[in-house]
C-alpha cells in the first residue's frame, strides 16, 4: 500500500472541487492541498451542463427577487440562511470566473449578456452559448494549472473514507492505472463528486454519475438530506437521455404536444403568448413541467415512439441565426444524435431525471456532521434547491459553496497537527476488503449488469415522478435483496490494471445504497412537495413535513429517517404562482 | 440491416500477454447504436474484462476517443450503421502508450497543457469591485473556437509529427495556447511565445492538416499553429530591427 499526505484533499475535481481547490490555494497558501478523481478532471460531469448560470447583475434586479425565485421554486423546503448566503455571493464567484478567463455571452458594448431561465422572475442567467459548464469547468481546471501547490491524483477511485477519533482524516483509493491501493491522510477532507443520476435508467447523467461521495458520506456516519427530491428535466432526447437545455425555451421554443397544442396552458403555467413570458407557460420550473408531461400522456395527448412517450419541442420559428448563435451545441447534438435539424424540424424530447436536489447534510460553510468532512456542490445539500432546483442555481451553487467549503476547510486544517497513526489500520483493512472481494470472489454467480438493470427497474418504478406507498415499499424491499445478491456478485476481471470491471462494481454499491435513502425517504414523506409527488399523499403538508429528511446508515436493515425543520427566515411558506 | 455485427477489438493486459491482440464479438446490429454502446453491450454481456474510457455520450467530455476502422473519433459519436458490414475494427488511440486494451495514457499531454500556461496572464488584476473587465461579441469570436478544445486528444493521434517526434508540443496544447493569446483580457503572449517558437514548438509542424481534420469540434489547431507561425516570425523579424521587439 502507498501511503501519502496533504492538509486538505477534495474528492472530485468539477466545478465544486476545483474552485474549492483554488479557494484553499488562495486563502492557506502553505498548506499542501490535492485533488482525486476518478477521471482526469476536464472529464468532470460539470463539462455537460448547457444553459446558464444564475447571478443578480443587472439593474432592476435584487438579490431578494433571486432568493425568491429560488425558494418558492423549491417549494418552501430550501433553508432560507443558506439562499442569502448563495444569492449574494454568486454575482462575485461569477465575476471572478469571467476574471479567470470564463468565455461569457457578451452585450454589444463588452458588458455580461444574460439570458431568462425556467422560474426566474428577471434575466440573470450568464451563459457561454450553450456550453457553460464545459467553458466554466475548463476555465477552472486551466486556471487551477498556475497553482503549483494544488497536487491532483488523477484517475484515482476513493473507496473509502478514513474516520478516526470522530473526524474525517483522509481516504483509500485505487490509482486505476495500477490497481495499487493509497492511503491518502489529510486534515480535512472535501467531498466533491457530483450527483446520482445513474441510480435511474434514464437520465441526462454520464456514467460516473453514481453517487461516490454521498455513499462514502453516509457509509462513514454522515447523514444525506433530503434525497427524495429528484429532479426531471422536461426536455431530453428519447434513447439516450441527451440534455436539450432549458435555454431553447427561454431564447423562445415551445412545447407542443401530438396535436401541436402549447398544452402548458392546461396546466396553471399562464397562457401562450408568442414571445417568452418569465416565470410562466414552458419558463416555468422543471418540477411543474415535468409532472404535466405526465398528465398529457395520461389524456393520450402525446406521441409514441420506440422509446416510450415523447411531445415536441418547436424552435423553427426561432431561426437559424438565433439558433446559431445562441443554441450551437442543441443544433449540434440534434443533427449528430437524432439526425434532426432544430432550424426546420421539431426536437422529440421527454422529461429525463437530472439532478438530484438531496445530498450530503452541510451546514451553510460546507460543513457536514462529521467533523473534518466537508461537501460542497451537487453531492450535498446545504439546502437551497429544496424540493426542486430551478434551472441555472447549480453552476453558481458549486462556485459559492465550493468556495466557502474550500476556505473553511482549509481554516480547519490549518489548526490541526497530522492525522492519528491508527487510521492506517483501517487503510490495511481496507485494502484486506477490497482483495478479497474482487480478487479472489470467484465461484459467486450475480453479474454487475443485471442487478444494475433490477436497480434501474425498481427506481424508474417507484421513484419517478409520480410515487405511491405500495410501490415505495415494494421498492425498499427489493432493494434490500439486491444488496444481499451484491455480496455474490462475480466478475471476469481479475487483474490490476485499469480494471474498469472492478471500478463499476464499486460504483454499483454506491448506488444500491443512494438508492435506499432514495426510496426510504420518500416513503417517509407523506405529502406533495416540488418534485416529490406522492399520488396518495397529494396535498403539501406544511404542519407536519416543513423539514428536510435525514437518512442515516443502519446497522442492518433500511436506512433510519429522522427530520430537522427548515430555516425560515423572511419569506413564509406561501402558494406557488406561475403566469399569473 | 443486418441482425448483428461483427466488432474486431484491440486487447492488451499487460499482466497476461506480451503484446495487443484483435478479439472479436459479435453484437447485436441497431441503428442508433453508436460504437461505444455496442463497446458497453460487449462488456455487460459478454466480455466484463473489456477496459475502455467512457462518460458523458453526448461528444463533450472527450473521454472515448478510440480508433475506428483507423480513423480516430469519439466512439459515442460514431454510428455502427457508417462502418458496416464490418467486422468494425475498434482500437485505442495512436501515438500515446497503451495502458490497457483501449485505454491509453495522457500524462504526456497533461505535462504539455501546463507548459502553455494556459490560464489568463496579466499584469496587474483589476479588483472584483470594479466588475467585468470588457469583451466586444468580436473580440469574443476572436478566441472563441480555439476555446471549444475538449482535449479528447484525436488530433494527436492523427498528427504524423508527434508520431514522430513525441517532443512535439502538438496541436491541442497550441490551440489552447492560441486561445488565451487572442482573448482580449490577456496579456501573457509574449510569456508563451517564448515557449511554444522554442524546438519543440510551432515549428516542428509541417502543415499536415490532419488535426484539424479529425477534430469534432471545429476548433481547427492547424490553424491556431499558422497564426502563430506568423506571429513567431513577425516577432523574430522585430528583433532584427534596431531598436527591438515592442
Amino acid at each position: 500500500m502507498d501511503l501519502s499526505a496533504c492538509d486538505v484533499l477534495v474528492v472530485g475535481g468539477g466545478g465544486a472541487g476545483l474552485r474549492a481547490a483554488i479557494a484553499v490555494a488562495e486563502t492557506h497558501p502553505n498548506l499542501r492541498v490535492a485533488v482525486i478523481s476518478k477521471v482526469y478532471p476536464m472529464r468532470s460531469h460539470t463539462v455537460s451542463a448547457e444553459g446558464g448560470a444564475a447571478a443578480v447583475i443587472k439593474p432592476g434586479d435584487s438579490l431578494e427577487e433571486h432568493a425568491y425565485d429560488t425558494i418558492s421554486g423549491g417549494d418552501w423546503l430550501c433553508d432560507q440562511d443558506a439562499v442569502e448566503a448563495f444569492v449574494r455571493e454568486a454575482p462575485a464567484e461569477m465575476l471572478r470566473l469571467e476574471h479567470w478567463g470564463c468565455p461569457w455571452n457578451r452585450e454589444p458594448d463588452g458588458s455580461i449578456a444574460v439570458r431568462p431561465f425556467g422560474g426566474m422572475k428577471a434575466q440573470r442567467t450568464w451563459f457561454a452559448a450553450d456550453k457553460t459548464g464545459f467553458h466554466m469547468l475548463h476555465t477552472l481546471f486551466q486556471t487551477t494549472l498556475k497553482y503549483d501547490v494544488i497536487q491532483r491524483y488523477d484517475e484515482f477511485f476513493v473507496t473509502k473514507l478514513l474516520v478516526d477519533e470522530g473526524r474525517c482524516q483522509g481516504v483509500v483509493a485505487i490509482e486505476l492505472g495500477t490497481g495499487k491501493i493509497h492511503a491518502i491522510t489529510a486534515k480535512a477532507v472535501i467531498l466533491c463528486t457530483g450527483g446520482c443520476g445513474k441510480v435511474f435508467p434514464f437520465t441526462t447523467n454520464a456514467n460516473i454519475k453514481n453517487g461516490d461521495g454521498m455513499a462514502l458520506a453516509y457509509r462513514a456516519g454522515a447523514p444525506l438530506k433530503d434525497m427524495e427530491f429528484v429532479q426531471y428535466h422536461p426536455t431530453g432526447l428519447p434513447f439516450t437521455g441527451i440534455l436539450i437545455t432549458e435555454a431553447a425555451r427561454s431564447e423562445g421554443g415551445w412545447l407542443l404536444n401530438k396535436d401541436g397544442y402549447r398544452y402548458l396552458q392546461d396546466y396553471d403555467l399562464g397562457k401562450p403568448e408568442p414571445r417568452p413570458v418569465l416565470r410562466s407557460m414552458e419558463l416555468g420550473p422543471r418540477d411543474r413541467l415535468s409532472q404535466a408531461f405526465v398528465k398529457e400522456q395520461e389524456k393520450g395527448r402525446t406521441l409514441e415512439g420506440p422509446y416510450g412517450h415523447y411531445v415536441h419541442l418547436d424552435l423553427r420559428h426561432l431561426g437559424e441565426k438565433l439558433i446559431d448563435k445562441k443554441l450551437p451545441f442543441v443544433r449540434e447534438l440534434c443533427l449528430k444524435y437524432v439526425g434532426i435539424d432544430p432550424v426546420k424540424e421539431m426536437i422529440p424530447v421527454r422529461p429525463v431525471v437530472h439532478y438530484m436536489m438531496g445530498g450530503v447534510s452541510t451546514d451553510i460553510d460546507g460543513a457536514t456532521p462529521l467533523p473534518g468532512l466537508y461537501a460542497a456542490g451537487e453531492v450535498a445539500c446545504v439546502s437551497i434547491n429544496g424540493a426542486n432546483r430551478l434551472g441555472s442555481n447549480s453552476l453558481p451553487e458549486c462556485l459559492v459553496f465550493g468556495a466557502r467549503a474550500g476556505k473553511v476547510a482549509a481554516a480547519f486544517a490549518a489548526e490541526l497537527k497530522a492525522p492519528s497513526p491508527s487510521v492506517l489500520t483501517q487503510a490495511h483493512d481496507e485494502e484486506r476488503r477490497l482483495e478479497e472481494k474482487f480478487r479472489r470472489g470467484r465461484g459467486a454467480k450475480e453479474r454487475i449488469a443485471t442487478l444494475r438493470a433490477e436497480m434501474h427497474e425498481t427506481m424508474e418504478e417507484s421513484a419517478g415522478i409520480y410515487r405511491n406507498g405500495p410501490a415505495l415499499q415494494k421498492a425498499a424491499d427489493k432493494l434490500r435483496s439486491l444488496q444481499e445478491r451484491f455480496r455474490h456478485l462475480t466478475l471476469d476481471d481479475h487483474s490490476y490494471t485499469f480494471n474498469t470491471e472492478q471500478t463499476a462494481a464499486l460504483e454499483l454499491s454506491y448506488m444500491l445504497d443512494v438508492a435506499e435513502t432514495i426510496v426510504q425517504s420518500a416513503l417517509q414523506r407523506t405529502e406533495s412537495r416540488g418534485s416529490h409527488q406522492r399520488t396518495d399523499y397529494p396535498e403539501r403538508d406544511d404542519k407536519n413535513f416543513l423539514g428536510h429528511a435525514l437518512a442515516y446508515r443502519a446497522e442492518d436493515g433500511p436506512p433510519r429517517i429522522e427530520w430537522v425543520p427548515v430555516t425560515i427566515t423572511r419569506w413564509p411558506p406561501g402558494q406557488r404562482v406561475y403566469g399569473r | 440491416m443486418p441482425a448483428t455485427v461483427a466488432l474486431a477489438v484491440a486487447r492488451y493486459r499487460p499482466e497476461e500477454e506480451p503484446a495487443p491482440t484483435l478479439q472479436t464479438y459479435e453484437v447485436p446490429f441497431r441503428e442508433d447504436w453508436v460504437v461505444l454502446d455496442a463497446l458497453n453491450y460487449i462488456k455487460d454481456r459478454l466480455d466484463g474484462s473489456l477496459s475502455f474510457r467512457w462518460s458523458c455520450r453526448m461528444g463533450v467530455c472527450g473521454s472515448c476517443g478510440m480508433k475506428v476502422n483507423g480513423t480516430p473519433v469519439l466512439t459515442c459519436a460514431a454510428f455502427l450503421s457508417e462502418h458496416l458490414p464490418g467486422p468494425i475494427r475498434v482500437e485505442p488511440l495512436d501515438y500515446f502508450p497503451v495502458v490497457r486494451d483501449l485505454v491509453v495514457d495522457l500524462s504526456d499531454f497533461m505535462r504539455k497543457l501546463k507548459k502553455v500556461k494556459p490560464w489568463i496572464l496579466r499584469e496587474e488584476e483589476k479588483p472584483l469591485a470594479e466588475g467585468e473587465y470588457r469583451q466586444t461579441p468580436d473580440q469574443l469570436d476572436a478566441y472563441k473556437q480555439f476555446s471549444m478544445c475538449i482535449n479528447c486528444m484525436l488530433c494527436y493521434s492523427a498528427c504524423p509529427i508527434y508520431g514522430l517526434e513525441p517532443s512535439f508540443i502538438g496541436p491541442a496544447a497550441i490551440a489552447l495556447a492560441q486561445r488565451y493569446n487572442m482573448d482580449s483580457r490577456d496579456q501573457g503572449a509574449r510569456e508563451r511565445l517564448e515557449i511554444l517558437s522554442g524546438y519543440d514548438g510551432i515549428w516542428q509542424c509541417t502543415f499536415v492538416g490532419e488535426c484539424t481534420k479529425v477534430c469534432p469540434k471545429n476548433v481547427d489547431p492547424a490553424g491556431a499553429i499558422q497564426q502563430y507561425k506568423l506571429t513567431s516570425a513577425v516577432h523574430w523579424l522585430k528583433t532584427l530591427l534596431p531598436w527591438g521587439a515592442r
